[in-house]
């Protein structure tokens, strides 16, 4: 019953081929892609059905002897983080297609966004199956190089530079990467992760600790924890729409899962666990008070962005069945919001033509769906009580309050802190775009004129070589005209939805989280499906 | 497992000259700095395989004599991967130096906005002093 593990990552990739293939075929390229992506959601949700039932799967690739090989392994928690991922990336593809349908080509290289899309979504799923330190590395390698194409598609002004500071972190992050694996080897002679919790012990503690400082470092940069954080708020707000938001969706989830699967599977409780919890609380904090001071949307989703990862790392940090359930949880809560909001900002910029907030209003009248589009993720994201947000923080909420340490209540307080701010960060936005009416063109004079004053200087000056550039967001956009097609606002209301059915199953998920977060608290079942008797 | 000093004190150098590249203002120095990292911790997975040996052939010599082949194959992945980072990364230089005739990284255009209006000691562009809160407005209405 294996068998099926390594679809998730082939289907894909077998896809990205063929629509490679049939480059000059947009209808079967789209059709492609569907058909795979659909796939891959029926293969996540048996592969979840299976690991509940049956426990932890794994399959040994190729034909090596049982440690040297690469193996593929989904627990309860990869299982769902493969689901969550392959339904909200379906969803992404169909708004993409809404988009391409409705805007044609206009000369972009767009016959490789298809490829490309689904070489990130196996990356994104083998991160999720690898069993080794060295598999990880690849499938990040893969997600990684598909967003750098993804990023910079196009290649106009805006989009280089963001790109370049996406890829240079990338780059280093990888190769610090590649040293913690040198020195993992070195230590223990296997970058099996099964094997690894099984020799970790026995190693000189320092040795452990310096090990395990370097991965989280490095799964930190991905994550975007708060003191290497700075490069997401940068890059992603250039990027299309559909990019963003399944970036924002799943690429720092992938950094945050890898931290839960190690410190969970290698390193146990320890110190760095409160560690874990400070650098939570400094996110949220610093990471919604950016949040707060922007005045685009799309800028101001990515601080919040930045700001929520705080929520994960503080159930990780916490080290016990409630936090890390409560954990899991809130990555695939979050999964799906971020993604949701991330999309609704791109049909924001089509009907209002910006996604600064100076520059928009009265979009409630122009189109209440929107508003509804909107404000259902928007509050969702905040934690008020009908949605996931509110059961993923309140979960959360209760593992800190059961942990009862100084720590934990710092996190507990900075937890509530920053739920309000987020609230009043998306209802700034709410109320800026959609309630008050269209602001008169020109811009209201009085307030802005000292700011665009300052702005020409620095253009004058040729400070900012890109400022012109239209699609950073602060400078005018082109206005997209046009509605919203109907596949875009489809695909995004199916996002939208997922997270609500979320709160509507929650105590079934939650019943899963637990058992997923039990199994991660006992490593000896993961290990033992691993790896045969005769080896360990 | 004895560790070899020479190739870890050449993978600290390279590493060391890497990052002080990357931490150049221009790309293509960029690129150059993260070429010879990538190389030095290339040579750290050498160090890391332990005592060189023979060609690891089945049959050709014992197991003792043979080196380590897994981290090899590692570092044989990582060299293929970093070869198409560096080729992405030249790609990028290039298209910035056609667009701006330069290939440094420009500064963001926020941050920059951030510190002009920080040096003029002006608000940001959200900040509205004009606009009170509404419950105010309701109640000068209220007694208007």
């Amino acid at each position: 019953m294996t068998d099926l593990l390594p679809f998730p990552v082939l289907l894909p990739l077998f896809g990205a081929a063929l629509t490679l293939v049939l480059r000059r075929h947009k209808t079967w390229q789209r059709a492609i892609s569907l058909a795979v992506l659909l796939a891959q959601v029926v293969v996540a949700a048996i592969l979840m059905v299976q690991t509940h039932r049956h426990g932890p799967q794994a399959l040994w690739i190729g034909a090596w002897d049982e440690p040297l090989g690469i193996v593929l392994v989904a627990d309860r928690l990869a299982a769902l983080m493969l689901l969550v991922s392959s339904v909200v990336t379906l969803f992404v593809l169909l708004y993409a297609i809404g988009q391409g349908v409705s805007d044609g080509d206009e000369g972009a290289p767009l016959s490789i966004y298809f490829p490309t899309f689904l070489v990130l979504s196996a990356g994104v799923s083998n991160a999720f199956l690898a069993g080794d330190l060295f598999n990880l590395f690849v499938s990040f390698e893969m997600l990684l190089f598909a967003s750098f194409v993804l990023l910079t598609l196009g290649g106009h002004g805006a989009r280089i530079r963001a790109g370049t500071t996406y890829v240079i972190v990338s780059m280093v992050s990888s190769m610090l990467f590649l040293v913690a694996i040198a020195a993992t080897y070195a230590a223990t002679g296997t970058v099996n992760l099964a094997q690894l919790a099984l020799r970790m012990p026995d190693i000189d503690h320092r040795a452990a600790l310096a090990l395990q400082l370097l991965l989280l470092i490095v799964f930190g940069i991905k994550a975007a924890v708060f003191p290497m954080s700075a490069w997401l708020p940068d890059s992603y707000p250039s990027a299309p729409a559909p990019v963003s938001a399944v970036f924002a969706g799943l690429l720092t989830k992938v950094g945050v899962y890898a931290i839960l699967r190690v410190q969970t599977l290698l390193f146990g409780d320890s110190i760095v666990d409160r560690m874990i919890m400070i650098a939570g609380l400094l996110t949220m904090i610093i990471g919604i008070l950016g949040a707060v001071a922007q005045s685009g949307i799309k800028r101001m989703l990515s601080f919040t962005l930045v700001s929520h990862i705080g929520f994960m790392l503080f159930g990780i940090g916490l080290m016990s069945q409630a936090g890390i359930s409560a954990a899991v949880f809130y990555i695939a809560h979050h999964i799906t919001v971020q993604t949701a909001l991330f999309l609704v900002a791109g049909l924001i910029e089509r009907l209002g033509g910006s996604t600064v907030l100076d520059r928009l209003g009265g979009l409630a009248t122009t189109s209440p769906l929107l508003g509804v589009l909107f404000f259902v993720p928007a509050m969702n994201l905040a934690g008020i009580p009908p949605f996931s947000g509110f059961v993923a923080k309140t979960g959360l909420l209760q593992a800190g309050v059961a942990d009862n340490t100084p720590v934990a209540w710092a996190l507990v307080v900075g937890s509530i802190v920053t739920s309000i701010l987020t609230l009043y960060a998306v209802t700034k936005a709410w109320s800026a775009a959609f309630w008050r009416p269209k602001p008169q063109e020109p811009a209201p004079v009085s307030s802005r004129q000292p700011v665009l004053g300052r702005l020409s200087d620095a253009v004058g000056r040729g400070v900012v070589a890109v400022w012109e550039d239209p699609s950073v967001e602060l400078s005018e956009q082109r206005t997209q005209g046009g509605g919203m097609p109907r596949l875009m606002v489809l695909g995004a209301a199916a996002v939208i939805l997922a997270g609500v059915v979320l709160a509507g199953f929650a105590g079934q998920l939650f019943a899963y989280t637990d058992s997923a977060a039990a199994q991660l608290l006992s490593p000896l079942s993961y290990i033992s499906a691993v790896l045969p008797p005769e080896v360990r | 497992m004895s560790a070899n000093l020479t190739l870890i004190l050449v993978a600290g150098v390279l590493v060391a000259t890497g990052v002080h590249l990357i931490f150049e203002r221009a790309l293509s120095r960029v690129i150059l700095g993260i070429v010879l990292a990538s190389n030095g911790v290339g040579v750290l997975y050498l160090a890391a395989g332990g005592a060189a040996g023979g060609a690891p052939f089945v049959g050709a010599r014992p197991a003792e004599e043979m080196s380590d082949p897994l981290p090899q194959a590692m570092v044989l992945t990582a060299i293929v991967i970093s070869l198409a980072s560096v080729a992405f990364v030249l790609s990028l230089a290039y298209r910035q130096w056609r667009l701006t005739g330069s290939d440094d990284v420009p500064d963001d255009a926020e941050d920059e906005l951030i510190r002009s209006l920080a040096q003029a000691d002006q608000t940001s562009s959200t900040y509205d002093p004009e606009t009170e809160s509404t419950s105010l407005a309701d109640e000068e209405d209220a007694t208007a």
